[in-house]
């Protein structure tokens, strides 16, 4: 457990040092969804990164597809590509694409960030893997707002009944990162989710709700939905937009743009609990002053 | 000669056969199965044919997801309802590079009673931006039938447009699909007249009124909207120097954009689009044919003010 809070940590200093690299991206998501990918990939993820075309792999559709470098910051981590590339994030000729593109990063499984439609794709995975008797889960990561999409919800009907009674897609582990804000505002004054769980709990899922913080309870209910059969399973994950910069938190500013250099060397040392002058972070401290200067 | 047939009854058939052989093959439909002719295969392959309801945008993703397990989905639907979701067409499928093939009936105003709102009149304009997409319409049961099996063998998306009325044969029994190829059915000096699906047969028939004028026109089946077949596109544009296109679709985007497009980079040479100008109305098939200007009368007027415009 202090194993996956030591690696989230780094993924967060990772997330914001890509972010700062490429002056743009999406910092509030990203660090609202990175202790749920921790906890995938690294409590439980059944792949092998030298075999992103594996068959029987279990599969990440990140929905919220603007969350991306987290994505990649777990990616890099456990070996689909080198770390040194994640500042290549925007780059252009970089596979890491603002948006997730499968075609152009082996160990993406579909292309989001077009909201709203992971769930589909992650859906039809998951029968094609029951239909094949393959032993593979799919996770699937909802963003909240992306849940006021219409084909969010015809997906949400169709999951449960898809496949029965022989292929019942209970492969299927999906979670709403629900940080509580979009990019305009918070999501409650955009167009309110709630009773999020009511919705979901009335469309034949079962619902767990959890700190999508809590690396334990994280891991706690992606046990019981991999133990449930029959039927798919939700996550209702509450997390805080921007955790673990306290500047950021809970600040629809920071939906959308990138710290600048001295913004992101204060986030990187709070993420990290070390002082100004803590020598462990010079040497980044240099890298990002440079921006700067470019 | 061989009857008459509807080229979503003949892809119904085509399915039967290749889902028998190829067990990666799946249907999807959006509650128009006995529409779009797969109801028989999810009968015959009960756990491999699926109908996800009136949803159409989850049908084309789920689509994408069987194909990303190694699955060949046909999703099918109206024309107008399955490329109405085109955002989730061009991400899900186009941009993951889903081996989704995309399967519209209902094509075009010859549907007849139902109206404009059931008629696919838009889907080729929009699937043709689509950088990695070919677009096949067939005209008739030989040729559907060579086309979904070239769809199944097809590495990556694709659009098939299909129709609800009945085609006539036109194409040789021993004639064999190729992505990218156009079919010459009549030989000609004067004018090249290229059509695909529906409007083939009727533009067969036009160049035979042409012939009894003294018109000497030639036909071309494209039935490779995208890519096109622009070898014997040039080359024919060359001899008759004057084309036009005929398709039961938009002019704008369409067969006829296409066209177009591709000699006014390569050969200008005028062109003169047939198909349909604005929306469609409901309509006894033969009557709309006739007021739209594609029944083989209207077909062989328009051609002939074109030819001494």
């Amino acid at each position: 457990m202090a194993q996956l809070d030591a690696i989230a940590r780094a993924c967060r200093v990772q997330i914001i040092r890509m972010l700062t690299h490429a002056g743009s991206g999406h910092p509030g998501g990203s660090l609202s969804v990175i202790d749920l990918l921790v906890a995938i990939v690294f409590g439980r993820l059944r792949h092998d990164p030298r075999r992103p075309d594996w068959p029987d792999r279990d599969r990440i559709v990140l929905s919220k597809g603007h969350a991306v470098p987290a994505l990649y910051t777990v990616m890099a981590r456990a070996g689909y590509f080198p770390e040194s590339q994640l500042i290549t994030l925007r780059k252009l000729g970089s596979p890491l694409q603002g948006h997730p593109d499968r075609v152009a990063l082996p160990g993406i499984e579909a292309a989001t960030g077009s909201l709203g439609q992971g769930l589909s794709i992650a859906l039809g995975m998951a029968l094609g893997l029951k239909l094949a008797a393959s032993p593979a889960r799919v996770y699937c990561i909802l963003g909240d707002g992306e849940v006021q999409e219409g084909q969010v919800w015809e997906a949400a009907m169709s999951a449960p009944k898809l496949g029965r009674p022989d292929h019942a897609v209970d492969n299927l582990t999906v979670i709403v990162d629900y940080n509580k804000i979009q990019l305009d505002d918070f999501t409650a004054k955009i167009l309110d989710l709630e009773p999020l769980v009511a919705k979901w709990q009335g469309f034949g899922w079962p619902v767990q709700e959890i700190d999508g913080h809590d690396i334990a309870q994280i891991g706690k209910a992606l046990d019981q939905a991999e133990a449930t059969h029959g039927t798919p399973s939700l996550i209702v994950a509450h997390t805080v937009k921007g955790k673990g910069v306290s500047f950021m938190e809970n600040n629809p500013d920071w939906h959308g743009k990138s710290p600048r250099p001295e913004e992101a060397l204060a986030a990187i040392r709070e993420i990290l609990g070390v002082s100004e002058d803590d020598a462990t972070t010079r040497a980044l401290a240099d890298e990002l002053r440079a921006l700067d200067k470019k | 000669m061989a009857a008459a047939k509807a080229s979503r009854a003949a892809f119904g058939e085509a399915l039967l056969e290749l889902g028998a052989r190829d067990p990666r093959i799946v249907t999807l439909d959006a509650d128009l199965s006995k529409s779009t002719m797969t109801a028989k295969f999810a009968k015959t392959y009960p756990e491999r044919g699926f109908n996800l309801g009136i949803a159409e945008s989850n049908m084309v993703g789920v689509g994408a997801g069987l194909a990303l397990t190694g699955k060949i989905p046909f999703v099918c639907s109206f024309a107008c309802f399955v490329v109405g979701r085109f955002e989730t067409i061009r991400i899900s499928v186009a941009y993951t590079n889903a081996n989704v093939k995309i399967v519209g009936t209902h094509s075009g105003i010859a549907i007849g009673e139902d109206g404009y709102s059931q008629m696919g009149l838009e889907d080729i304009a929009c699937l043709r931006a689509l950088p990695n997409l070919p677009i096949i319409q067939p005209a008739d049961e030989v040729e559907t039938k060579q086309a979904v099996a070239y769809a199944v063998e097809h590495q990556g998306p694709l659009y098939l447009r299909l129709t609800r009325q009945n085609l006539e044969p036109v194409c040789p029994p021993d004639y064999r699909f190729s992505l990218g190829r156009w079919l010459t059915l009549r030989q000609g000096n004067d004018v090249t007249l290229i059509a695909s699906g529906g409007t083939v047969f009727n533009t067969l028939a036009a160049a035979k009124k042409l012939q009894a004028e003294g018109v000497s026109a030639e036909v071309i089946n494209a039935a490779s909207i995208k890519p096109l077949d622009e070898d014997m596109l040039v080359a024919s544009a060359a001899k008759t120097k004057h084309v036009v296109t005929i398709e039961d679709h938009s002019i704008h985007g369409g067969l006829g954009g296409a066209v177009a497009e591709a000699l006014a980079e390569i050969l200008p040479t005028p062109v003169k689009r047939l198909g349909v100008i604005g929306f469609g109305e409901s309509g006894d098939p033969k009557g709309l044919y006739a007021k739209h200007g594609l029944d083989p009368a209207g077909l062989a007027a328009s051609i002939t003010k074109f030819l001494h415009r």
